[in-house]
């Protein structure tokens, strides 16, 4: 087993000619930061929509939300982004689906809006199962004030929901910065991207993927650090705090 | 809007679709499974073992492994294995190992750092209670692992198993990135031959809802069970 | 003031409320008891239409809550709950509590909320607890607060649900007072309770149920005195042997 190690390679220019191709694997990294964070955002908003609607006492919300979940749980992600980018331009009426051809950074908004939507169930299962863990006591002391349901929602359920969950959500915003690698098949030049460009040009395959590696480990750890930060201030004084 | 929706698109290819495709992707999920589940067993005993350096290798490989993108992976092994084979088998050059097996082990590789946090969560939950209770009839610690603690942890955390394993269903479908004829794979390469994109990505995404929903449903089933009989 | 005619309540194929009848006067403090089971959380949850009803109605203050154009949340304002378990909100402040729906719901602004807040924490004894949060405090503090809490909405009558029943002995009597005093003030009471001491000294009548009955509606004096039912007597022997 021979491998020619050659780090400097990472410093050496791409074939574009002027950037390093380190600065190509910072890119892909930067790519895939603002697209996982956009698409958990907006996760993060489907699926507090879908987890509330799960906990209404209404059987037809209810059923929507697990129609809703099953159905964007239940398709692969690549599968899902195939079908935003190949099969749904098509289904629209032909100027709509022309201009969404023609967008400049197609593949980043697509990206953001498949990923979203994938994951957006995993975040309503625990929006749920954080306002079910609450049993009914708090809803109905809300409701006995005179708070209506929406305000109970606002002021108490959903706050102490996200507390109790904050944990699972500091996971699954990983997947989501993770997954954003299979846009790649939809021609997303994220991190995992960059990383096979740089492989196919340089022929250096370990330097690269070892790169990508600590970056991705960095990002990991950068975020847990951040979370950690985000449950502290959110810890609340005598009570889940202790529980943790 | 299924105006020139072309059934035969798919009808025409249905056997390879289903037998080559999906039959790849279904073997491929069961072993994997398999071979996911014993190595993440082995995985969560290491974790909890006392051996600072048994756990530290263990933790170590299960964090690592989490703060990957499956992708990545794929591609690390790819590219991996073919030089350790070498190394093994002693070639004079890289030599690949076959799409199938080269997928195997990077899946089993992969999954088992989920599985084993699955398992681990489970040998926690059952508390130092079993372990004294048969560490007193005098059984050896592998033995307790063996007949008592992993039995019950595998069998409680069988739905969150489960679950594991319709992801590790769907994740499977990423080997498309390597030009293997999966189900995606087989699908998308008619898509592309015959210009039916439409056709075969609706159907690749009906078929894994299918699977992937009826799965679920069992697993719910289970899990109502299992909480009834506690 | 509030008002029971012939409520009735099923949950599926179970009868849990059958054909209430009963009432309680302004000014006036009822005790409602009887055996696990038997229904009085329910009776005294659909007062303010937290739980549903089939059949029958209730009129609180002239307002009937079982209409369905009835605006619950307005009317729910107007009477005080409080809870076995508390349920103060963990993440906020004991002011917090207090402010919450006296803002959202009366539209109070903060300074007179934060005012009538912190009078309602000095009446009972709390004051110096006002930036604390709940779970910094013992379960009969707790309790005071959430009474404390369904005061500020300057209710017209207040529910207690088993407010005492979640509380180690030597806490009981903090919340009691408190009720009692209440009681003293004129406050109109629902009080679900097993205190019998309590029930004694402070209600004017005291309505006892079984299995979804109520099977005794008579003055205080008289339900202690000679209850009419057998069920009552057989209650009351096994709860004052304690
Ligand atoms: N959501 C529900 N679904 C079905 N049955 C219910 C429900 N809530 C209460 N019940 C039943 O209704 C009956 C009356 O309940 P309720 O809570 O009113 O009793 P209670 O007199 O307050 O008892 P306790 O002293 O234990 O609080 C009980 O038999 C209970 O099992
Ligand atoms: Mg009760």
């Amino acid at each position: 087993m021979h491998y020619n190690w050659n780090w400097g390679i990472l410093f050496a220019l791409s074939p574009d000619g002027n950037t390093p191709y380190i600065d190509l694997l910072l890119s892909g990294l930067e790519w895939t930061v603002i697209t996982g964070v956009c698409a958990w955002v907006l996760a993060f908003i489907l699926g507090s929509i879908i987890g509330v609607l799960r906990t209404l006492p209404s059987h037809t919300a209810e059923r929507l939300g697990f129609v809703y979940v099953e159905f964007f749980r239940g398709i692969p992600l690549i599968v899902q982004l195939f079908v935003w980018f190949f099969v749904l331009p098509d289904l629209l009426p032909v100027e709509w689906g022309s201009w969404i051809k023609q967008l400049r950074n197609g593949p980043f908004y697509t990206s953001v809006i498949g990923l979203a939507f994938f994951t957006s169930p995993r975040v309503a299962e625990q929006v749920r199962a954080g306002i079910q863990s609450l049993a009914g006591g708090q809803l109905r002391a809300a409701l006995a004030m005179g708070l209506t349901r929406p305000q109970a929602y606002r002021y108490v359920l959903l706050p102490l929901a996200y507390r109790i969950i904050l944990p699972t959500l500091t996971s699954e915003m990983l997947n989501c910065l993770k997954n954003t690698s299979v846009a790649l098949t939809i021609g997303l030049m994220e991190l995992t991207a960059q990383t096979r460009a740089m492989q196919e040009f340089s022929f250096q395959v370990f330097e690269a993927f070892s790169v990508s590696t600590l970056l991705y480990v960095l990002l990991n750890l950068a975020v847990v650090a951040g979370m950690r930060v985000v449950e502290r201030s959110a810890a609340i004084p005598g009570t889940l705090a202790k529980a943790r | 809007m299924f105006h020139g929706f072309d059934y035969k698109a798919i009808t025409d290819n249905l056997s390879y679709l289903l037998i080559d495709g999906l039959g790849f992707t279904l073997r491929l999920t069961l072993m994997a499974a398999i071979g996911a589940t014993a190595l993440g067993s082995l995985v969560a005993v290491m974790e909890l073992s006392r051996n600072r350096l048994v756990s530290g290798i263990a933790v170590g490989y299960v964090n690592l492994t989490r703060a990957l993108p499956l992708l990545l992976v794929i591609f690390w092994f790819y590219f991996l294995i073919p030089w350790v084979w070498q190394w093994v088998t002693g070639a004079d050059r890289p030599t690949p190992v076959g799409a199938f097996l080269s997928a195997l082990i990077t899946f089993t590789l992969f999954e088992a750092a989920y599985y084993a946090e699955i398992v681990r969560a489970g040998i926690q939950s059952l508390g130092r209670g079993q372990m004294g209770a048969a560490e007193a009839l005098g059984l050896r610690y592998p033995q307790v692992l063996a007949y008592v603690i992993l039995p019950q942890a595998l069998r409680n955390m069988l739905p969150v198993l489960l679950m594991q394993t319709i992801i590790l269903f769907q994740d499977t479908s990423l080997v498309y990135v390597l030009s293997i004829t999966d189900f995606l794979g087989a699908a998308s390469k008619i898509a592309n031959r015959d210009f039916r994109l439409i056709e075969l990505y609706s159907f690749a995404a009906v078929v894994y809802l299918v699977i992937s929903a009826t799965l679920s449903a069992f697993v719910r089933r289970l899990q109502s069970r299992i909480a009834i009989v506690r | 003031m509030i008002d029971y005619q012939n409520v009735c309540k099923w949950y599926g194929d179970f009868n849990v409320l059958k054909s209430c009848s009963t009432h309680v006067n302004k000014g006036e403090v009822v005790v409602v008891c009887g055996p696990s089971g038997s229904g009085k959380s329910t009776l005294i949850q659909c007062a303010n239409g937290l739980t549903p009803f089939q059949k029958g109605t209730i009129t609180v203050d002239g307002v009937s809550v079982g209409d369905r154009h009835t605006n619950l949340p307005k009317l729910r304002a107007r009477v005080g709950m409080v809870f076995q378990h508390f349920e103060l909100f963990p993440h906020l402040t004991v002011i917090a509590n207090l402010r919450l729906a006296q803002e959202k719901v009366l539209g109070r602004d903060k300074a007179s909320a934060t005012e009538k807040g912190m009078a309602l924490l000095e009446r009972v004894g709390l004051a110096a607890h006002a930036t604390k949060y709940p779970g910094q405090l013992s379960g009969g503090q707790q309790q005071r607060v959430a009474i404390a809490r369904a005061l500020a909405m300057n209710p017209v009558a207040m529910l207690f649900d088993e407010p005492t029943s979640a509380l180690d002995p030597e806490m009981i009597n903090e919340v009691l007072d408190v009720m009692t005093s209440l009681a003293a003030d004129g406050m109109t009471m629902m009080v679900v309770t097993h205190e019998m001491g309590f029930a004694r000294r402070v209600a004017d009548r005291v309505v006892f149920m079984d299995a979804g009955e109520i099977v005794e509606d008579t003055t205080t004096e008289a339900f202690f005195r000679e209850p009419e039912s057998e069920r009552a007597r057989q209650f009351l022997s096994k709860i004052l042997q304690h």
